[in-house]
């Protein structure tokens, strides 16, 4: 998908003036965190499955390098292989030399942010290979030609009415009704079965990998995932090394936590573990595994302070309560990953450079972290975050020498009194004449939809000291 | 040490920067409230700045030396009480980890933390202090900041406190919602930021309150001048501010039951709280 996140700004101007998008966003913002709590309301052991997950994970990436060895070893005992990708375009490589190797051309997919980071299909089709996804989200967005607006709803941003034109539009099937759900659903799964029939290889996600047995554990709700990877005779695996848990017990936690905090589902309707491929006796099943395993920055993430931005599952918990996410979409942040997580990685894994302002699409509110079930201190990256584009260079001047002046001048209690005098008698001025204030530097976006408030008469410190003075000691008023 | 006063607890205001500026009625209303709870209150003119503009705007290094200031300044009181769940959060939330590396301070840091409370919540939960109940107020409408909130846990110290001073709370519906004021956030992206004070302001006129409550003047100036151009008629107050309205009412009806022995006193406090002030706007 084409990179916009250095124009976030533009991109959340048109989002908050869609007139289409408010409700959707609206809907997203309270239905999931409802359902998410009453899930959680039924869970009283919820917060220690947390503290759980978190150490299991922590414990994970302290090891990665022994537990990435140990988990290559499981899968090959199983008789799969695996492969290592360093960036997005090596592991778009791997998969084409695997589907050159298996003569597969025509592909079918499950959903995958792994896929998304490295713009699979785009290589596959330049590649000359026909690729179709087939989560009924991605799905639609792939029809569409859009790129996902959520990590765990692609299609959220579409309403009913959009989804039944796009359908009318791509499916040559004559004159129908699609006034309800089921009724798009059923087209849709029309549309699909004899594609899961004719694929040569299925490509899918993983939502962990187990190392103990080399198995990949996948939940979808639509069981396409389970179509995807038994059907076609290749199935390749794409994921993150981050992925990782030691146990069939770790993962069942993970799970237990990533169900909840997703969809507020005590469990996913379809949850599978992948073992290898085919067996000699077995009737079905593919007769090649593979598993991709890519790196985009993680290690760096690791060796560095954002080493917990790791522990994400890609709930998208933090999204549903994030408030500038409820106001601006997906899209506007531009690339895979929208909202606090997106935040985070989009600059980590595509420069800082790139993605300017999504550090700052943040009022520290907390929600996120309070909501992370990987307890990711999300604030805090975004703060470090911010730091990092001031000591590079990225954040305008007039903000660092802003910022800068200020801090450096409060250093002084006595020039932290006088600047405040001075900032009181300039406020009450700058209060009479909005014109003026349009031209100040930092203040100017105040007065962008709102009035300059009038400060009192005098600061509180210089009251207080004249009556401390008057009085000699007296503490009242 | 042996005199009545000393032993009242000795309670430093932090004032904070936004309070100083805009609207030192709040520090008086604080300063108010602390002593009728019985505090010695103190204002050490060696305070500035908390460091949060820094600290959260890409100068986390700035900060350091304001929170040390901070600390030198407020160390030899029994209570440092702000009227901010924003700049309390920051010394009790992020000081410890701001001067991690730092053993000596950071251990400094932490003892500030632990004596440092937000206004509502120091009256609440630290020293129990109960308003006398006044009646007849309208009805206000308390919104979540959300520093105080997650950080500092406040939620229900400043209600406790509105109830028992006789004034009605009327919930509004995403109470824990950020209202967009979030620090530079506001002078950033403002179309982002005042689309989100509609959806509160929307709120908080459905409450059905004429009057929204906050603990944090950030939250309140945003709000209220986001209303200001859009047409909102409603009033924003700091919970202090209220607080000591009615406090002042109980006390002049106590005058009349009781004699004229709090009388000076509840008059002089309605002086500095409730009279007419030329150089006050509405916030």
């Amino acid at each position: 998908m084409q990179h916009t996140s250095e124009h976030f700004l533009q991109n959340s101007r048109i989002a908050l003036t869609d007139a289409q998008l408010k409700p959707v966003l609206g809907a997203v913002s309270t239905f999931l965190p409802a359902l998410r709590q009453a899930a959680i309301d039924q869970t009283p052991e919820f917060e220690s499955l947390r503290d759980y997950a978190v150490a299991m994970k922590d414990h994970v990436l302290d090891h990665l390098e022994t537990y990435l060895t140990d988990f290559e070893r499981a899968v090959q005992t199983r008789g799969g292989a695996v492969h290592h990708a360093a960036g997005p375009d090596d592991l778009n490589r791997i998969v084409l030399a695997l589907c050159a190797q298996a003569g597969a051309r025509k592909v079918i997919k499950g959903k995958s942010m792994v896929g998304e980071e490295t713009n699979l299909n785009d290589a596959l089709q330049g590649a000359g290979i026909e690729v179709l996804e087939t989560d009924l989200g991605e799905y639609i967005i792939q029809q569409a030609g859009e790129p996902p607006s959520h990590i765990i709803g692609p299609a959220l941003h579409k309403s009913k009415a959009q989804v039944a034109e796009l359908f009318r539009q791509k499916h040559d099937l004559g004159e129908r009704d699609l006034g309800d759900v089921p009724q798009m659903v059923r087209e849709a799964r029309h549309m699909l079965r004899q594609r899961f029939l004719e694929a040569d290889a299925g490509i899918t996600g993983a939502n962990a990998l187990v190392v103990e047995n080399g198995a990949i554990m996948l939940v979808t709700n639509e069981g396409n995932g389970d179509l995807c990877s038994t059907l076609p005779r290749l199935h390749i695996v794409i994921a993150g090394i981050e992925k990782l848990v030691p146990t069939m017990e770790d993962a069942s936690a993970l799970h237990r936590v990533l169900c909840r905090s997703a969809t507020g589902q005590i469990t996913s309707a379809y949850t599978t573990f992948y073992n290898g491929p085919r067996r000699g006796e077995e009737p079905d099943g593919p007769t090649a595994f593979h598993v991709i395993l890519l790196d985009n920055g993680r290690r760096a993430m690791r060796a560095g302070k954002y080493r917990s931005m790791l522990r994400c599952i890609r709930c998208g918990a933090c999204l549903n309560h994030c408030p500038v996410y409820r106001h601006v979409g997906g899209h506007a942040y531009g690339w895979v990953y929208p909202g606090p997580m997106g935040s985070v990685l989009t600059p980590l894994m595509t420069g800082l450079e790139g993605a300017p302002e999504l550090p700052n699409a943040c009022t520290s509110c907390g929600r996120c972290e309070e909501t992370c079930p990987m307890r990711i201190p999300l604030p805090e990256h975004l703060r470090q975050l911010r730091d990092d584009a001031a000591t590079a260079g990225i954040t305008p001047r007039e903000w660092r020498w802003g910022i800068g002046a200020a801090m450096a001048a409060f250093r002084s209690p006595w020039l932290y009194r006088l600047s405040s005098g001075i900032a009181r008698s300039a406020l009450a001025f700058l209060g009479k004449h909005p014109d003026l204030t349009r031209r100040v530097p930092l203040l100017r976006g105040w007065v962008e939809g709102r009035s300059l408030p009038a400060p009192e008469a005098d600061t509180f410190m210089s009251r207080w000291q004249r009556r401390q003075q008057g009085k000699s000691g007296a503490h009242r008023l | 040490m042996n005199t009545a006063a000393s032993q009242r607890p000795r309670v430093a205001l932090f004032v904070s920067c936004l309070v100083n500026v805009f609207r030192p009625s709040v520090a008086e209303a604080a300063v108010m409230l602390l002593e009728r709870a019985g505090c010695e209150v103190e204002v050490p003119l060696e305070q500035s700045c908390c460091g949060q503009p820094g600290y959260n705007a890409g100068a986390i290094a700035a900060a350091r030396p304001l929170a040390q200031n901070l600390i030198r300044c407020f160390e030899g009181y029994d209570y440092v009480v702000a009227p901010t769940g924003s700049c309390a959060g920051m010394i009790k939330a992020h000081y410890p980890r701001l001067l991690a590396d730092m053993p000596a301070w950071r251990e400094r840091a932490q003892a500030l933390a632990a004596r440092t409370h937000e206004l509502t919540h120091f009256l609440h939960s630290v020293i129990a202090y109960a308003p006398s109940t006044v009646t007849g107020v309208a009805p206000v409408s308390y919104h979540d900041s959300c520093a105080g909130l997650r950080e500092l846990g406040i939620r229900t110290q400043p209600r406790a406190l509105l109830s028992q001073a006789g004034v009605p709370v009327s919930e509004m519906q995403g109470t824990e919602v950020c209202c967009g004021f979030g620090g530079a956030f506001c002078a950033k992206l403002p179309e982002i930021s005042t689309a989100m004070a509609d959806e509160k302001l929307a709120h908080a006129v459905a409450s059905g309150a004429g009057t929204v409550a906050g603990g944090d003047l950030g939250c309140l100036l945003h709000l209220a001048g986001r209303a200001a151009v859009t047409g909102v008629p409603l009033e924003f107050r700091h919970v202090a501010e209220i607080l000591a309205d009615a406090v002042v009412a109980g006390m002049a009806r106590s005058h009349d039951e009781v004699g004229a022995g709090v009388a000076g006193m509840a008059r002089s406090c309605a002086i500095a709280l409730q009279a007419p002030r030329p150089d006050r706007e509405p916030l």
